[in-house]
């Protein structure tokens, strides 16, 4: 006796119906692999939190200013690599102690953003404020990404 | 006992009209002595933060200085609106006695619940 795949009723009676099965089930196997699969964005998706990042530019400096209420200084981390900007922390749970909480809208955990400068930046200078739950990061172009005025002499 | 903080958006009086604002995020914490509430405005100093109870309602509304950067915005993702939001106070709680406190963008209100409706323990005489 040999093992013989089991179709469906359906698409053995109508042999035009094939096609559909196999396009279900390559459906099928879309649905069932998670979305994130392969991206590696998982964390960021489901534990944890998305702050809200402006970049600025001018002549002499870009700037990211992003949203993050209710943090401890140390719990932030700005980091650079390769043209990358990277603001990462946790936000700790506060011990509630017996506190039963009746709504809960503030999100605690990690969170991680990053951006891809658009010039290069002198990644000695950077430097951070934090104020109002706001962080402000001023990253110094480099010098050879300046914009440079050139005269031109018209003879 | 958890109607506090049920949530009045019909009510915003008519500033609204005139003016467009986001309500800004808010966790509502309670035990024996009463609620905390945390309400995230970031942006928002000591100076730009409002708060009155009107009509057992309470109303606390920031308006955000965000800091002022010379130069071209390259990517935007935050809101320009400021913040306001009201809270329907239980009954409960004493009016009076709500204190509030703000730090790095986040209020912290304290709603402490009158004397007589904390759970109390009666002695056997």
């Amino acid at each position: 006796m040999s093992l013989i795949r089991y179709q469906t009723p359906n698409s053995m009676m109508v042999p035009s119906l094939d096609r559909w099965a196999s396009l279900r089930n390559d459906l099928d196997t879309l649905l069932e692999l998670p979305f994130w699969a392969g991206s590696g964005r998982q964390t960021q998706l489901f534990s944890g939190w998305t702050p809200a990042l402006d970049l600025f530019q001018n002549n002499d400096n870009i700037v990211a200013v992003v949203e993050l209420p209710g943090m401890r200084k140390e719990d932030i981390e700005i980091s650079l690599q390769d043209g990358t900007l990277i603001i990462s922390g946790e936000r700790k749970e506060e011990p509630s102690q017996e506190n039963g909480a009746t709504r809960t809208e503030r999100c605690t955990g990690k969170f991680r953003r990053s951006i891809t400068l658009p010039t290069r930046v002198d990644a000695n200078k950077v430097s951070a404020t934090y104020k109002d739950g706001i962080l402000t990061v001023t990253l110094p172009k480099a010098e050879e990404a300046k914009p440079k005025q050139i005269q031109i002499n018209l003879s | 006992m958890n109607t506090l903080v049920r949530e009045n958006r019909s009510s915003n009086g008519e500033r609204q009209a005139t003016e467009q604002f986001i309500a800004p995020v808010a966790t509502v914490l309670e035990n024996a002595d009463g609620y905390t509430l945390e309400v995230e405005m970031p942006g928002v100093s000591k100076e730009n933060l409002e708060m009155w109870v009107e009509n057992n309602e309470l109303t606390i509304q920031g308006r955000r200085a965000m800091p002022s950067v010379e130069g071209t915005l390259v990517h935007r993702e935050s809101r320009p609106e400021n913040f306001r939001r009201s809270f329907e106070l239980d009954p409960s709680i004493d009016a009076a006695k709500i204190s509030a406190k703000i730090d790095q963008g986040v209020v912290t209100l304290t709603l402490p619940k009158a004397e007589q409706v904390k759970p109390r323990k009666i002695a056997v005489a």
